[in-house]
């Protein structure tokens, strides 16, 4: 079975470079605005959406993600609210991955067998949920898969080769490589160890591998795309949206000014060709 | 998961870290290399017999246990009831419960190589052990404390600072405890290679509540030993106060498979249940995860986690240990709770018939037992956990009586 990620994948693979993976939070910094950030982002550049869902306790993001969670849930954002903007933008653009990132309680709240069909039916192709390691995969993984959905785990510097074949079993669509120890947005990683530990998960997996953490502009993104199949952007472009904020409320340079991040980073990644390999 | 031991509830958790539903090991890839490391290194030391002889050496020197089990015989004559003992855990160094669990910890650290040690803390206590036990050792200490916790319990932010501990005043989410601990996970999974995260409560992904729970049995099994040789049988009553669940666990467990005994966990309800301001999980929450473990946490209904209430820093969380949410769904404990008022009541209560100035904390129990124990034959025998002394609330407890009093 292909899927929407696997797809794309395949697309960009074709144009010779890597894909660009952008991460908003869902509703930040209110759901209207949100929604129109999000249909901007393919026009700027991203191959793949990572959708944030909001949570009171993002116990692995740094300040600028914790603050766009903060803001998207003081504008009402809800579970139930993420996924109406995934239909939303389903509705106009069939093509582009959208993948659901955050935590696990409130999918476990909603329900894992309602979230998992509710989810489908808005037009979700993949998950990321932060605190469930493959320890725990029969919670979430494994009846994401059974619906069709892609799930993506995050593989990191602690995870080791002994380890690794456990954290890829369930694993499709694409692994996420976090290349720092750390929360997001926080330090920046050491970019020919990165190429190195891609190489290290390529030995073990089929499955194109995306490094986040630490891109920041076009030129770490450029550096990024060398050695991986994917950039995922996110610090960026929450503090992009916070930088546009009056008040604590959207402006009328709010979709633009993420959308301007987008482009430069875009242009980054697609300054690296990987005709030849 | 293996199937527990039907005869008895002590076998818990599973090899999966698992209490009936409850618990697990709900943490980002980063750390879970982290917890099976420290679950490896548990499991040898618990099989060490050097181990378990440093760990009571310190005990009886530095921390002083035994503690007593003191006969509270003019809080009995109040009550008319049942006879009241107090465990004393408030006479430990540093004043609390905290000490026993922080001592172990800090010991496998040790053994395990880890230079820098960081915590949680909510009342404080849980933070002023872990500096002291730091300092004993010459082990570099990061405390993370909410900013409205650090307002609300300087004594104890004062003690950490001179005991060469770094606090952390953390203004992210409610500024109290569950953010201290959102925290410090985030500072772990950046320091992996030489941090130690010690848990000040029997929570968090597995090992930490069965390796808390070990460490803090020490109070259950004392207790055991001391009300045999007082009274030659078992207590009829246990009763114990809960934040995450430490101090009551451990004095629970040793007893768990003793049907005879009736236990009591009291939860904070603040304000009271009915106006959704307290701290009482199992009393007001439903099941959920968060922290690494699966338990019964305050939330809302799109599983966002909510403040807990209380006036004691050390119960406002939104949630408790695994173990006990397993315990109460199965109905072995007993899960009630205590009104600010009432453990104010309390407070006041113990310290002018017994000259004992308990902590907030344990308030709580002792505001429950009173009204227990009333009720009670005046030979049934009960056992509060007084884990917990109060110098710490007495400017809280001030600003909440006028001054006066
Ligand atoms: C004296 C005292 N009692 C109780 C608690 C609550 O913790 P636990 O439920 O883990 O015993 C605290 C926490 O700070 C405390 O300081």
């Amino acid at each position: 079975m292909t899927t929407r990620i696997d797809r794309r994948f395949e697309a960009v693979r074709a144009e010779g470079r890597a894909a660009l993976v952008t991460f908003v939070m869902a509703g930040d910094p209110d759901p209207e605005t949100s929604l129109d950030i999000v249909r901007a982002l393919p026009k700027a550049g991203a191959d793949l959406i990572e959708l944030g869902m909001p949570f009171t306790d993002p116990m692995a993001d740094g300040p600028a993600i914790q603050a766009a969670g903060v803001r998207a849930l003081a504008a009402g954002m809800s579970l139930r609210k993420t996924l109406a903007l995934v239909r939303a933008f389903r509705a106009e653009d069939d093509a582009t991955p959208i993948i659901l990132m955050g935590y696990f309680n409130p999918i476990y709240v909603y329900g894992v067998d309602s979230f998992l069909a509710d989810a489908r039916t808005a037009g979700v192709d993949g998950l990321i949920v932060v605190d469930l390691p493959p320890e725990e995969d029969h919670e979430l993984c494994k009846p994401a898969l059974a619906a069709g959905l892609n799930f993506i785990r995050l593989a990191t510097p602690t995870t080791d080769d002994k380890r690794l074949p456990a954290v890829l079993a369930n694993t499709s669509g694409f692994v996420y490589y976090v290349s720092v120890t750390g929360i997001t947005g926080a330090a920046i990683p050491d970019y020919g160890k990165v190429t190195g530990a891609v190489a290290r998960i390529k030995r073990h997996t089929d499955l194109p591998v995306a490094v986040g953490f630490g891109v920041k502009n076009a030129e770490t993104a450029e550096a990024i795309a060398r050695g991986a199949d994917g950039v995922v952007v996110g610090t960026a472009l929450v503090e992009a949206v916070r930088l546009s904020l009056s008040e604590g409320r959207a402006t009328p340079a709010t979709v633009e000014a993420v959308s301007a991040v987008v482009r430069d980073i875009a242009a980054g990644v697609r300054r690296v060709s990987k005709k030849a390999a | 998961m293996t199937i527990q031991n039907p005869n008895s509830f002590r076998t818990g958790p599973d090899e999966t870290g698992h209490f009936g539903m409850f618990g697990g090991r709900f943490v980002a890839e980063t750390l879970m290399p982290l917890i099976l490391k420290l679950e490896q290194a548990y499991e040898a030391a618990k099989a060490d017999p050097a181990f378990h002889k440093e760990m009571g050496e310190y005990l009886t020197h530095y921390v002083g246990r035994p503690s007593p089990l003191y006969f509270a015989e003019r809080l009995t004559e109040h009550c008319g009831g049942a006879k009241i003992y107090l465990k004393r855990d408030e006479l430990n160094h540093t004043g609390a419960h905290k000490v026993n669990n922080v001592l172990g910890q800090i010991l496998l650290a040790r053994r395990m190589g880890k230079k820098r040690i960081i915590a949680e803390t909510g009342a404080g206590q849980h933070g002023v052990a872990t500096a002291t036990l730091c300092a004993r050792f010459g082990l570099e200490c990061i405390v993370y404390m909410g900013a409205v916790d650090v307002e609300r319990q300087k004594p104890n932010v004062f003690r950490m600072h001179m005991l060469g501990a770094k606090v952390v005043p953390v203004q992210s989410g409610s500024r109290t405890l569950k953010d201290a601990m959102n925290e410090a996970l985030r500072d772990w999974v950046t320091n992996v290679a030489d941090t130690f995260y010690c848990i000040g409560t029997a929570a968090g992904p597995h090992p930490y509540p069965a390796m808390v729970r070990d460490f803090q049995c020490v109070i259950g099994r004392e207790a055991r030993e001391q009300m045999l040789e007082r009274e030659g049988r078992l207590p009829d009553s246990l009763i114990a106060c809960i934040g995450g669940g430490s101090n009551a666990i451990g004095l629970f467990h040793p007893f768990l498979d003793d049907k005879s005994v009736e236990i009591f966990g009291v939860e904070a309800a603040g304000h009271g249940i009915p106006t959704g301001e307290h701290a009482a999980s199992l009393t007001g929450g439903r099941p959920g995860v968060l922290h690494g473990n699966r338990t019964y946490l305050l939330m809302n209904e799109d599983g966002q986690i909510t403040e807990g209430h209380s006036i004691s820093a050390g119960l406002d969380y939104p949630g408790i240990g695994p173990e006990h949410s397993w315990l109460h769904d199965i109905g072995r404990v007993t899960y009630i709770s205590a009104t600010d008022k009432e453990a104010l009541a309390a407070f006041q209560l113990l310290s002018k018939l017994e000259g004992i100035i308990p902590a907030l904390e344990p308030s709580h129990a002792v505001a429950k037992a009173v009204e227990i124990a009333a009720a009670k034959p005046k030979d049934h025998l009960m056992i509060v956990n007084l884990c917990g002394r109060g110098d710490k609330d007495i400017f809280t407890v001030a600003d909440h009586l006028g001054g006066m009093s």
